[in-house]
């Protein structure tokens, strides 16, 4: 049997959710016949006829589309083409779907797939992450997957979920990230994960940034024999913070790595919890570590010292354990 | 070829019509109301009221059917709540923020609905419901419920320039969606007037552009609103597709009660744009024999009746306990951060 992609995990998850409940069906631009800009839905209209429809490029209206059937008790998973251009569909995200359940007490049972985070020569439009915009609006469920099987296990139950969830699946995974298969521990969304046992520093950070910081940990690993603990939190909202502390009551220094933009933000949240609530188990001043605060280059040579690297995050960990 | 439904001889059958009217009266004794009760200090927050727009709304919502249909009213539309069904407490408690109301005291004023009764809550961003009850519609043909029903909501003028209501009518039209999408030109999208709004002829002419049934009609003229409403409702639960109904009329009052509207171009007040739909009305209905002078005001004192009891109750009862609110805004616990 031939490994599988987190992109075909994505694709598995849709199918067995089409499969199982028939309220489930599919939202979004070309993902029809087409199967999808990453062929995330590739055959399943033919599978499973009406139940996967394409949509005008009215980011907002497929979403208020997709709010309006959740309400009516049906579970849309909206494709958007690509993470950035939900901003067209933000007003319909946090203020109908994420203040619903609250306002009325009618759940809106919802899954907006983004294609999220940057690839080489992709630029300013097709590589952002949105995650710390969705999660700052109360009511909304953010998840980052950032394995094969979390991408499989995290949709369906992402989709299963009675509250709205904005599921960021990176891109530069797709088809880079392999497994044997799709187990793995089926941890629930909410629950962090430690993706690599250390003693000497915590990296906490998601999606595809886990592969860069374990790359990272690696590296320390042979320099001096230096073990990283690495903190998959799988999802931002809700976010993890006892495992977080845990992990940095174990050793004592904290770097909080994002591929975002660096004001505000993920890192900034977790930094700021283990500031408040695990002051007294650090030995050095908590380290952030994100994207530079430009737009996105375009230029393979640009775009990856836009992000960081598994050098640049090794050496953030190096001036850490300096301290 | 004649098009025409076959329901539309009905359209001005007797207790259609009074049904229709009872709405806009008793909306207009219930905003009289809420502006008594907003001068007096007792209401919190704002008082948007639909006076000179109760024929439009009224005629519109009647036309549905609670329970069957999706209504998405908007900020004038409390005839057109009133003659969906909504309980007159709904609204008494939530601009007075009973907690026994809808929206618990979480929501105020025209924000509130019982989406589970097919009423949407209408959030402020101007639009935003029109996608919204596509997808619902979108969901009951999913489900193969969608046969015969319909999905109506209203918006002003002022909606017509957002992104939401083109992306919003063309999906709809896209998807052949029984919507009703109503547009209820009172002149003025708060201060700002038509000219400054659109520069096409007429809203109507944008239905040409969507591929959609354009409707026009003086909605200052309860029996034409009726007529036209009615068509449109039919059309669109016959499989017709989208309706836009473009109703011109002026707003009898300011954006809110805040607003006294001073900018309103008096000579729109003496047009006919600025008759009173509820007086057009009562003369309509004594004139072509649906009720007489003693019925009216016996409605009149019914309905006051009703408002005075709904206020009655929602001032007695008790506003939300922040220590009781369970500040939850997941439907699922385990979700919930609380700090």
């Amino acid at each position: 049997m031939s490994d599988v992609t987190y992109i075909d995990a994505i694709h598995a998850a849709l199918d067995e959710a089409m499969e199982r409940d028939p309220d489930v069906f599919l939202y979004g631009q070309d993902i029809g016949k087409f199967g999808g800009a990453f062929k995330a839905t590739k055959g399943l209209q033919e599978k499973y006829p009406g139940r996967v429809l394409d949509a005008p490029i009215s980011e907002d209206a497929m979403a208020g589309v997709a709010i309006g059937a959740a309400i009516e008790g049906a579970r849309p998973v909206l494709e958007m083409q690509f993470a950035d251009f939900s901003s067209v569909a933000l007003n319909q995200i946090i203020n109908q779907a994420a203040t619903h359940y609250y306002r009325t007490g009618v759940p809106v049972p919802l899954t907006m797939r983004l294609p999220s985070g940057g690839t080489p020569g992709s630029g300013p439009f097709h590589s952002q992450s949105m995650e710390a915009i969705y999660s700052h609006y109360p009511g909304l469920v953010v998840v980052t997957p950032a394995t094969v099987a979390d991408a499989h296990s995290m949709l369906l139950d992402s989709i299963a979920m009675n509250d709205p969830v904005i599921y960021c699946e990176h891109k530069f995974l797709y088809r880079w990230l392999k497994s044997k298969d799709l187990s793995g521990d089926r941890l629930p969304i909410g629950q962090a994960r430690i993706t690599r046992p250390g003693k000497h520093a915590t990296v906490v950070t998601y999606s595809a940034m886990v592969h860069e910081a374990v790359r990272a940990a690696e590296m320390l690993y042979k320099d001096g024999g230096w073990e990283i603990e690495v903190v998959d939190l799988r999802s931002v909202k809700p976010l993890d913070t006892d495992t977080i502390i845990a992990s940095v009551a174990r050793t004592g220094r904290l770097l909080a790595l994002g591929e975002a933009f660096p004001w505000g933000g993920v890192t900034a949240e977790v930094v700021s919890r283990v500031c408040a609530d695990g002051f007294h188990l650090l030995d050095a001043p908590p380290v952030r570590l994100n994207s530079k605060d430009t737009p996105i280059p375009y230029h393979p040579k640009l775009w990856s010292s836009h992000r960081p690297t598994p050098e640049s995050i090794a050496e953030e960990l190096r001036k850490l354990l300096d301290y | 070829m004649d098009d025409t439904p076959k329901d539309l001889d009905q359209s001005l059958e007797r207790n259609h019509v009074r049904r229709v009217f009872n709405a806009m009266l008793t909306a207009r004794v219930l905003e009289n109301k809420l502006g008594s009760l907003y001068k007096a200090g007792k209401i919190v927050g704002g008082v948007y009221l639909g006076k000179g727009q109760e024929a439009v709304s009224a005629s519109m919502a009647a036309c549905l059917e609670k329970g069957r249909d999706v209504y998405a009213p908007l900020i004038r539309d409390q005839a057109g709540r009133t003659a969906f069904g909504e309980e007159i407490l709904d609204c008494t408690r939530t601009y007075l923020g009973s907690v026994k109301g809808p929206m618990r005291g979480r929501d105020g004023n025209i924000h509130r609905g019982r989406p589970a009764e097919g009423m949407l809550a209408m959030i402020s961003h101007l639009g935003a419901a029109i996608p919204v009850v596509a997808g619902m519609l979108l969901a009951k043909r999913l489900k193969g419920e969608l046969d015969g029903v319909v999905g109506a909501t209203c918006v002003g003028d002022g909606c017509t320039s957002t992104g939401a209501f083109h992306e919003g009518l063309n999906t709809a039209a896209v998807e052949k969606l029984p919507l009703i999408l109503t547009v209820a030109n009172n002149q003025y999208a708060y201060s700002t007037p038509n000219d400054r709004q659109f520069a096409c002829r007429d809203l109507v002419d944008k239905a040409v552009g969507y591929g959609v049934r354009g409707h026009s009609v003086d909605g200052t003229d309860m029996l034409a609103c009726i007529k036209v409403m009615n068509e449109a409702v039919a059309r669109a639960r016959e499989g017709d597709g989208p309706q836009l109904v473009v109703a011109s009329m002026l707003r009898l009052t300011g954006h809110g009660e805040h607003d006294d509207g001073s900018y309103v171009d008096a000579a729109l007040k003496s047009s006919g744009l600025g008759r009173d739909s509820i007086e057009v009305g009562i003369k309509q209905l004594i004139e072509g024999g649906f009720a007489t002078v003693e019925e009216i005001e016996q409605w009149q004192q019914e309905a006051a009746d009703q408002v005075q009891q709904a206020v009655a109750i929602a001032q007695k009862e008790d506003g939300p306990d922040p220590y009781k609110d369970d500040w939850m805004a997941y439907s699922n616990p385990e979700m919930q951060m609380q700090r």
